[in-house]
């Protein structure tokens, strides 16, 4: 983890991001801190409705404009405060210097136009040069990601996934763009399309020096791909490393939990140690630590207010107050 | 209990679908057999049929060859009555708890249904029944009257378990039944699962795609690639000792969570041709980097050593 967080190039600092509906507020983000750096990857991981999917649109600015709010928190990319942008700079960043890989191929590309064009799209949106010139580089992204010019003017259903996937791959790379938000970029694909995949992103990032926010559940992932890894629980980070600090000392009794609940490849189990209980529901938070209806260390210290970070031993961050317990029994 | 009747055994089972390019060969002579209280892990890619297997087998879709027998008796071509009969007896749990509950009937109705359609029980047997099966899968009392929207994911598919379960089936497919639930809702699942399995002596089909639940679960683990059996071996084998090159290359192709041997991974090129009209030869050919000639030819299903099968020509010269 970079030890200076000011200069970072993308910084989210305190981000609340709520929902409205008609009767009650759904807490998504609750004060979330991330720094990245140029050719650097942090992994975002976390369970189904932890608020992953809702930081990286915020950062994009693409939250439904009816019924949510970024409410408090600053958005910053080389010291340019995106939350403060008038909505039409925000779209010259948007799909040029930061672009996202949406989670599921299938239902990002449009049906009815053929893929070069989808890709020729965004050159021809961010970059001022002739017709001719945007369907070369757009056939070049194509290449690029191991599919033949031949097959520019074909449309979406005419593809594989893990070929469409690459398609939307393209898109999201083909202005390279200084950030890149890829929201489960394999989580749709079979394991040896994910292989190829995670290759190909990891070369790009090589290549470009670009920033990148990988989003997933999956802690194999973060283990190939990422270089720092932030634990995020019911839209609140709770612990946050490098990939070493995380994946060799976990701290954070969910985290702990998390790695516990995977079945393991190398030895034999009978029982896997779930964790008990369900994630909170967003719109009605414990008070105090979210995880604390669920964790095996909560004391009354835990259910009373929020909790701040603390320094593990090895220098990482990681919420919860009980460290020296956890440390101790982990 | 060595000479006990497997509890599922199929030979040469086949399922084709004809479509306006072809028939497709979703599932080409598949054989095994189960024991009781075993696990089978049937494990591949998407498209591979391995849920088209499972169908199959418990007669949800009809077979295109092949025999099927449930406790020695042979039920390929039953109808009617006796179809009913063996259905009760084979049951299948699905991968997704959101469509396969229906939304308009309580918790309760849905564990119910079962046993009502059987029309073996009395009302007060019926009411027992449910409730002894809800408790045994984990559902809250106050949860019995919801609905499956009120439901997460991991309690939803407590309520598909509970109705697999109602009629005390022998054999049940488990169709990816974890792969839409977070890791540790996925872990309390499967330990549900498996104590079911050892409290009532049930015999399972797991079919998933996740490479490290296959091997948690499973007794024997069945690799498929395009509709058949590449390999075939005890779970720990597979793990320890991959002999076809399509499941070589599927384990290595798994994200390993061990940060410090960054694992030596063999990237297949391309992507599953199409099992529509396959050629006669080696389904996986076209991306195997051993390929040969040879492997133009049908292959067949070898015993490479005791209770290790492998459909692969070469299989002996590359390992």
């Amino acid at each position: 983890m970079s030890e200076n967080t000011n200069n970072a190039f993308l910084k989210v600092e305190d981000l609340v991001v709520e929902y409205f509906t008609d009767d009650n507020v759904v807490h998504a983000v609750n004060g979330v801190s991330l720094h990245l750096d140029r050719g650097k990857t942090l992994g975002l991981v976390g369970e189904t409705g932890a608020g992953k999917t809702t930081i990286a649109k915020s950062i994009l600015r693409i939250l439904p404009d009816v019924g949510a709010r970024i409410t408090q928190g600053n958005i910053t990319l080389d010291n340019q405060d995106l939350l403060k942008l008038p909505e039409h700079e925000m779209r010259e960043i948007r799909g040029n210097k930061i672009s996202m890989i949406f989670q599921d191929p299938m239902t990002a590309l449009n049906p009815v136009e053929r893929v070069g064009d989808q890709i020729a799209e965004v050159i021809r949106l961010h970059n001022n040069i002739s017709h001719e010139e945007c369907e070369k580089r757009a056939k070049e992204m194509l290449a690029m990601v191991g599919i033949t010019e031949d097959r520019y003017t074909e449309y979406p259903h005419q593809f594989s996934g893990g070929m469409k996937q690459r398609i939307v791959i393209a898109i999201a790379l083909a202005c390279n763009p200084q950030v890149l938000l890829a929201d489960e970029p394999t989580t749709a694909l079979d394991v040896t399309i994910q292989a190829q995949v995670l290759d190909l992103i990891r070369d790009l990032r090589n290549q470009f020096n670009t920033a990148m926010l990988l989003i997933t559940h999956d802690m194999g992932v973060v283990a190939q791909v990422c270089d720092d890894v932030a634990v995020i629980y019911a839209g609140s980070i709770v612990e946050y490393g490098t990939k070493e600090q995380i994946f060799h000392h976990p701290t954070h009794p969910y985290t702990i939990g998390l790695f516990g609940a995977i079945p393991s490849m190398s030895e034999d189990e009978e029982w896997l140690h779930p964790i008990e209980g369900l994630p909170p529901d967003p719109s009605d938070l414990p008070q105090g630590c979210p995880f604390n209806p669920r964790c095996p260390y909560a004391t009354e210290e835990c259910r009373k207010a929020a909790i701040p970070v603390f320094k593990t031993a090895d220098g990482h961050d990681c919420r919860c107050c009980h460290i020296d317990q956890v440390k101790k029994e982990g | 209990m060595a000479n006990q009747e497997p509890v599922i055994r199929i030979e040469g089972l086949k399922k084709y679908f004809s479509t306006a390019r072809g028939l497709l060969h979703a599932v080409d002579d598949v054989t095994f057999s189960i024991e009781k209280g075993k696990t089978l892990g049937v494990v591949g890619e998407s498209g591979c049929g391995k849920s088209t297997l499972g169908r199959t087998i418990i007669h949800l879709l009809e077979k295109t060859d092949g025999k099927i027998w449930l406790e020695g008796q042979d039920i390929s071509d039953v109808k009617g009555r006796e179809l009913r009969k063996a259905r009760e007896q084979m049951q299948i749990i699905f991968q997704d708890p959101y469509s396969s509950i229906d939304p308009r009937k309580t918790i309760e109705a849905t564990v119910r249904e079962p046993l009502v359609v059987s029309r073996k029980f009395k009302k007060n047997e019926i009411d027992d029944k449910a409730q002894e099966l809800m408790e045994l899968v984990g559902i809250d009392e106050r949860l019995r009257r919801s609905y499956p929207h009120e439901l997460d994911g991991g309690r939803r598919q407590r309520v598909g378990i509970a109705r697999a379960l109602a009629l005390n089936p022998k054999f049940v497919v488990c169709d990816e039944p974890v792969s839409a639930l977070d890791v540790s809702i996925q872990a309390q699942v499967l330990n549900l699962l498996k104590r079911l399995q050892m409290d009532r002596g049930l015999t399972y089909m797991f079919v998933t795609h996740d490479m490290s639940v296959v091997r948690h679960i499973s007794d024997d683990i069945c690799v498929m690639y395009l509709g058949q059996v590449v390999e075939k071996c005890p779970s720990k084998e597979l793990f320890k000792n991959p002999l076809h090159p399509y499941t070589k290359a599927l384990l290595s192709a798994i994200p390993s969570t061990d940060i410090d041997h960054p694992f030596q991974r063999e990237i297949l090129q391309g992507e599953l041709t199409s099992p529509i009209n396959p050629k006669p030869g080696c389904r996986f050919a076209a991306r195997c980097k051993y390929a040969t000639e040879d492997c133009q030819q049908p292959q067949v299903q070898e015993e490479v050593s005791p209770g290790h099968f492998v459909r692969c020509c070469r299989v002996g010269e590359i390992n």
